[in-house]
Parts: C-alpha cells; structure tokens; sequence
C-alpha cells in the first residue's frame, strides 16, 4: 500500500492514459454499429453476412492484432485502439440488431398510424425502446475493452497493463496487485455509469411489471453475452 | 509488404516445420493449454451455471459479478500468480480459467433458466422426478445456448493463451514474443497467422460440434424459426 501511495502521480496517470486508450474505441464501436444496426435491421438479407464477419473479427486474438498493426501504425496508440474498436463493434452490433427488432410491432404500427415517417420513428420511438438491449451490449464492450488494454503493455501501450510488465521484471506483487485493483475499479465504475445511463433513458421501465422487466433484462444479457458469436 | 507475406516468408521454410519449436510442437503444447484451462473451467463453471438455472436463485448476482468478473486483465492476473506461485510453470492455467468461466456460467444459467415452463409442467406430468427434468429435459434444451458460451470461451482461450509465452512457456505465443524481443517481425507474423488458423478451425468446429450434441427436435424448429 505504501508503495501505491508514494506513486499516487504516476498511477493517475496510469488510469487516465488506460481510460482513454479504453474507452474512445467503444465509443467509435457505438458509432458505427448503430448505423449499421439500423441498416442490416431494414434489410435483413444484409445481416448473417455482417455478423458472420464480425464474428471473425472478435475471434482474433488481441495480441496477434495488435502485431499486425505493428507493420501499418507503428509502435502508436492507435495500434492499440483499432482492436479494441473491432472487438467493440462485434459486441455492440448485434445488440443494436437484436435491440431493434425486439421493438413489438403493435408499437411501430402505432407510431406509424400516429404519422410518424421513417426517421422519426427510429429516433423517437425504435431506438428508445432498443435501449436496454443496446447498454448491455456496450456494457460487455466495456469492460472487455478496459480489461484488453493492458495486453498492449507487451507491446509498450498498455495504460495500467505496464504495472504488469513492469512488477513482472522487478518480481513485484504489490505493483501487479494494485494494477488488477485499478482495473477492476474503471470498470466498475464505467458499468454503473452505464447502468445510470440506461435507468434514466428508460424512465417507463421504472413502473413496469417485474415480468417485462425480467424479459427486457434476460433479453439484454443473452445479447451481451453472446457478444460478437451471435445468437438469435 | 503485407502482414501474410511476412508470415508467409517465415512459414514457407520448411525448417521451421520440425523440432521443438516447430509450428507442429508449438501447436500440441497450444492445444494442451486450451484444452486443460477449457476442463478446468467446465468442470466449475457448468455445475455452477445449471444449478443456479435449475433453482433460479442467485441468478442476478451471478449476472452481475460475472460482467465485473470479465474485466480482471489476463495479464495482470498471470504475472501475479507467476510471482506468488515462486515462478511456478502452471501459472498460466490461472489466467485463462478466469477468462473461460463467465461465459460458460452466464450462458449455462441462461440456457437452462429459459427452458419453456409448459415443457417443463409436461416432464413433470409424465412423471419425471426433479433429477430426470435436470438432465432429460432441461439441459438438452439448453444446450445449444451452452454450446454458445463454450465457444465463446474456448477462442477466447486460444487467443489469449499466447500469454503463456510471456511466463516462458511454449504455444504459439512463444513466436509472438520472442519476435517481439528480437525485432524479428516474420517471426510475429508467423505467430499470429498460426493462433487466427487455430481460432478459426474451433469456430468451425464448434458449429460441427452442435450437429451432433443438439438434439434433432431442436434443430429443426431452429431451422423454422
């Protein structure tokens, strides 16, 4: 503990460089899987091909992608993130998919008799109710992506992941310990505020039936679960 | 030059196809690590899983601390217990159980827990004790989400057992790293290609595999559906 606390300095700058390499890929992972949800959920012909691709894609280990990259962007940190975004994405994608088809049709066809076109829709009606789905996917893209990047440390990028490499040369516990604990910690904390984020995206969901709520949740895990490998 | 022509540069000798560190030796010692830390993970997880699906208790913590249970960095978890071990050799084994067992438990609880209740009220009516539901009706249901999270696990154990390399062991890591220490990218390369193959064929594997463990009937309303 002492140790954790005379590098207090260098540990902040540890977690913030290791937030930072984690969670920007996620967000890009959100922001392409969500058009590409909306467009492999309107043609549907378009969606075992994409899955199937991104069921490949998270199948590479991160290590191995990473020294591919070595050879395009160099020892960078861009290195590190295009991976952890890939593996974002095939978690993320097919919980949009599957977030907005669970959408009942009773409530599009209502929205649409309401005369809400197209757009209007998906943005106030489709993706609201695709919400839960969708965290739990980025919830699983998370927490993966912050406990991945410190594989990056083996290549000299790896946020708190250099406490390992570093504790494992200097036969080191504490420094290793106290890196697992910070990691676990971010992740903690990224996962409670997305839970947050979704209780108050979904205010109607506080008044439903534990029956919905169950389906909704057991829906939303399955999804997280099966991350890129895809079930339906 | 591509990463494949780097691979290939080095794969296509074929003296790098024979000895101890050929990619026939790196490949049984690769297998060896995944196949031990996937019966180890079984052995806790699957039990775990289908009884928490049977009795549906407990499922939301379990849920709950298998998503915090994922962010436990593989590395991390390695070099700890490599040096709390005294530099023991099955070190290795620790990180890439943790890894397996949240997908095989989560999935496992769900498989079962969502097993249709009507089909369950059937086994009951024509007398099948509480035992004979677990395992006649429950968990063939169940298993083609189980199969799901074995899979899951299994890539992600192959891809992460590269890791070992970094404790000194062997697999297909051992090129990542030792490229990696010696600038030898070909070396690298080489190392990757094999572990994505590797990924690849349990993929394919897997999907055989549920041809023959799903039941029939279930198959074929999947194909329905």
């Amino acid at each position: 503990m002492n140790w954790a606390f005379s590098n207090v300095s260098m540990l902040a700058h540890l977690t913030g460089q290791h937030a930072y390499l984690a969670l920007v890929p996620v967000l890009v992972g959100l922001a392409v899987s969500l058009p590409l949800g909306v467009v492999c959920v309107r043609y549907g012909w378009l969606y075992p091909p994409v899955l199937g691709l991104t069921s490949v894609l998270y199948a590479l280990p991160a290590l191995a992608l990473f020294v591919v990259l070595i050879a395009y962007t160099g020892l960078t940190d861009t290195t590190v993130m295009i991976p952890l975004g890939v593996y974002s994405l095939a978690a993320i994608f097919p919980s949009v998919v599957d977030g907005l088809r669970g959408v009942p049709a009773p409530v599009r066809q209502a929205a649409i008799a309401m005369g809400f076109g197209t757009w209007r829709r998906l943005i106030r009606v489709e993706l609201p109710i695709a919400v839960p789905v969708i965290i739990a996917g980025l919830r699983v893209a998370t927490v993966s992506s912050i406990s991945l990047v410190s594989v990056g440390a083996l290549i000299g990028t790896g946020g708190l992941g250099y406490l390992f490499t570093d504790g494992e040369q200097r036969d080191f516990s504490t420094e290793t310990i106290v890196g697992i604990v910070l990691i676990v910690v971010l992740a903690l904390v990224a996962d409670i505020v997305l839970v947050t984020a979704r209780r108050l995206l979904t205010p109607w969901q506080r008044g439903a039936t534990p029956a919905i709520r169950r389906t909704t949740s057991r829906r939303a895990a399955l999804t997280g679960q099966a991350g890129g490998a895809g079930v339906s | 030059m591509s990463f494949f022509d780097f691979a290939w540069q080095w794969l296509s000798v074929s003296g790098h196809w024979s000895g101890d560190n050929g990619v026939p030796a790196r490949l049984i010692e690769h297998v060896e690590y995944t196949a031990l830390a996937m019966v180890i993970s079984v052995v806790i997880a699957l039990p775990v899983g289908v009884l928490i699906g049977h009795t549906r208790r407990g499922g939301f913590t379990l849920v709950s601390l298998a998503n915090i249970w994922r962010s436990l960095p593989t590395l991390g978890l390695l070099v700890l217990a490599f040096i709390e071990s005294g530099g023991a050799s099955w070190a290795w084994v620790i990180p890439l159980v943790a890894l397996a067992i949240p997908p095989i438990m989560v999935t496992t609880y769900e498989g079962v827990l969502g097993v249709d209740a009507d089909l369950k009220d059937a086994a009951i009516g024509m007398g099948m004790t509480s035992r004979q539901v677990l395992f006649k009706v429950e968990v063939p249901v169940a298993m083609p989400l189980i199969l799901l999270g074995l899979r899951t696990a299994a890539i992600q154990v192959v891809a992460t057992a590269t890791i070992a390399a970094y404790i000194s062991l062997g697999g297909f890591g051992r090129y990542i790293i030792d490229g990696l220490a010696t600038n030898n990218y070909q070396l690298v390369a080489a190392g990757a290609a094999c572990v994505v193959a590797l990924a690849l064929v349990m993929q394919f594997a897997f999907s055989g595999l549920s041809r023959v463990v799903v039941s029939a009937g279930l198959r074929k309303q999947a194909r329905q559906s």
